[in-house]
């Protein structure tokens, strides 16, 4: 099975960058190849200059990666997790203790450290795993899905984190099926679907693409093709598509449109109308015919 | 990469690659040491009991009940199984130390992830796991000798004209327990270890010389022949050369000659087993 399909991304340094799509969209599979745990069978890639499948363990030294599920040593503590991580890259025991401290402090997990990991909570654990994943001072981080499963402070949490990086000069390159993620915390974003990239571009650039300054999302009980030719025909109606509740209208702008599509569903017993503004999740609409949380 | 960079002399790199290399392997041991410590206790535990019981029921209680084994010569069923019962401690670290950790770790996944991204080449996570097994085997062969010395009813005889020799045996049956217990927890899944204990490690221990000298197994020449295949035969027979040379062993160079072999062949099967599990 092909996971993931000809890539073709180039991430710049210093960047926050994020691959958005849906589960099983080949987002894990890309960080697996890019952090030397999986082996494509065609294609290479660069960090930093050095080529990943050539030197794996040159390019380990690059990176650092926090993988979707919780892969912190059990055995050990929460500070030794970040201080054997510096030993295994060679820093001196008193380095990698004063390393293991401000860490710590830093993730605002001190209180914590002689915790074992099932001790730690999920967000607490998630601090842990970037904490370590840094630890060696890596050029680029990977975030595969860094807040799944968060409560929604955590969540927050990370997010500050992982803006931090950009303070640091940590390129970051992470994964998301959040659409409020990725355009909250990314510079760039490619949509990701199928194995295959859609589009790429700040979040901005690919809200634009869409063409309309606003999405109305139309239930009914009922929605015949003559609806959506009336729709069509209203000034300022970019596009019309259907959806399994109804219809979704893009428009230009929202100025007076909304009493005008009530005047034109009037007969088709409309249930409700939301109105907003496109985001990544209708560029994604736009891009597949489905829903990122499909 | 930069041109400065391509343009280095390669020796420098090289001398950088491999200190990075033997820091990352320094570190894994680290780890693991300070795991075994913290589990120390546990470990006494694991590694003494069997060994205790055994030489308790066999060379004290049997002995004065009447019951017993005999060896065929003068010498005491304490003097044949010190050196098989050293040899079982050691093949038990690879399997309690390597294997069941291991096949739990790979098919929960993610726990080993930290040290498969240590900057070394992922065979070389495998084999600190071989090199630390090695270490606590020697650890147990240490612990298990004074028991099965100073329990027995009757005179223990062990001398020990080689210490080179010896040490040679010990490390190396620790590094085949290490790789066989490498081979086996790549192999198994989580679901398979009980498995594994019954149709490896219950075998490999009856049929592994600990209770016998393999030379006693001439009478049933068929099966004499077969346990040539178990490499747990060499670590009980090594031992015998090395600490109860009055009883009948294998030559010095065979048992080291084979130790080697089955150290080959079980550390290729195991990395590349773990690497095939842990890289996809």
């Amino acid at each position: 099975m092909t996971a993931v399909d000809a890539i073709d991304l180039k991430v710049s340094h210093g960047e926050i960058f994020g691959l958005l799509g849906p589960n099983g969209a080949g987002k894990t599979t890309t960080i697996g190849c890019c952090t030397t745990r999986t082996v494509p069978t065609s294609g290479r890639i660069w960090i930093n200059g050095v080529e990943v499948q050539e030197d794996p363990p040159q390019a380990r030294l690059l990176i650092g990666v926090v993988p979707q599920q919780n892969t912190l040593d059990r055995a050990c503590t929460a500070w030794e997790n970040i201080y054997f991580h510096c030993r295994y890259f060679g820093m001196a025991a008193e380095t990698a203790r004063r390393r293991s401290d401000d860490l710590l402090r830093e993730f605002k997990l001190f209180e914590r450290g002689s915790a074992l990991v099932r001790e730690l909570s999920g967000g607490m654990a998630q601090r842990l795993q970037i904490a370590r994943a840094v630890a060696h001072q890596p050029k680029v981080l990977f975030l595969d899905e860094p807040t799944a499963g968060l409560d929604p402070q955590s969540r927050l949490a990370v997010w500050e984190l992982v803006r931090n990086m950009r303070v640091s000069g940590i390129t970051v390159l992470l994964t998301t099926h959040y659409m409020e993620e990725a355009d909250q915390l990314c510079d760039r974003v490619a949509i990701i679907d199928h194995g295959r990239i859609l589009v790429n571009g700040t979040p901005a650039e690919l809200k634009q693409s869409v063409g309309a300054q606003t999405v109305m999302e139309m239930h009914l009980s009922d929605a015949p093709a003559s609806l959506a030719e009336g729709l069509r025909s209203l000034p300022g109606v970019e596009a019309v598509e259907q959806t399994p509740p109804g219809f979704r209208v893009y428009a230009r702008s929202r100025d007076g449109l909304l009493p005008r599509v009530v005047e034109v569903a009037q007969g088709y017993d409309l249930r409700d109308v939301a109105v907003t503004e496109p985001t990544l999740e209708t560029v994604f609409i736009r891009l597949t015919g489905r829903e990122l949380r499909d | 990469m930069t041109e400065a960079a391509l343009s280095l002399p390669t020796t420098e790199p090289q001398m950088h690659r491999a200190s990075a290399y033997a820091h990352a392997f320094g570190g894994l041991m680290l780890r693991d040491i300070c795991v075994l410590r913290r589990e120390a206790a546990a470990f006494v535990v694991r590694t003494v009991m069997n060994p205790l019981f055994f030489v308790f029921v066999f060379t004290y209680v049997f002995p004065r009940i009447g019951q017993g084994f005999t060896t065929g010569s003068s010498v005491s069923f304490g003097t044949v199984i010190l050196p098989g019962l050293m040899a079982i401690a050691i093949m038990f670290q690879g399997i309690m130390a390597v294997a069941l950790p291991l096949a739990i770790e790979l098919g929960v996944g993610g726990e080993l992830f930290d040290r498969i991204m240590a900057p070394l080449p992922t065979g070389g996570v495998a084999a600190e796991k071989i090199v630390f097994s090695a270490v606590q085997s020697v650890i147990a062969a240490g612990v298990v000798f004074p028991l099965a010395y100073f329990i027995p009813s009757m005179p223990v005889h062990v001398h020990v004209s080689s210490w080179a020799f010896l040490l040679t045996v010990i490390v190396l049956a620790g590094l085949v327990s290490g790789a066989m217990g490498l081979a086996l927890g790549t192999i198994a899944k989580p679901q398979q270890i009980n498995l594994i204990f019954a149709v490896v490690v219950i075998p490999v221990t009856f049929l592994g010389c600990v209770y016998y000298p393999w030379a006693l197994l001439h009478s049933v020449r068929w099966l004499q022949v077969l346990v040539l295949l178990n490499p747990l035969v060499y670590m009980s027979e090594g031992l015998r050369a090395a600490l109860t040379p009055a009883l009948p062993h294998m030559p010095s160079p065979v048992v080291l000659a084979a130790l080697v072999l089955s150290l080959l062949i079980l550390s290729w099967i195991g990395i590349r087993g773990f690497v095939k599990r842990v890289i996809s």
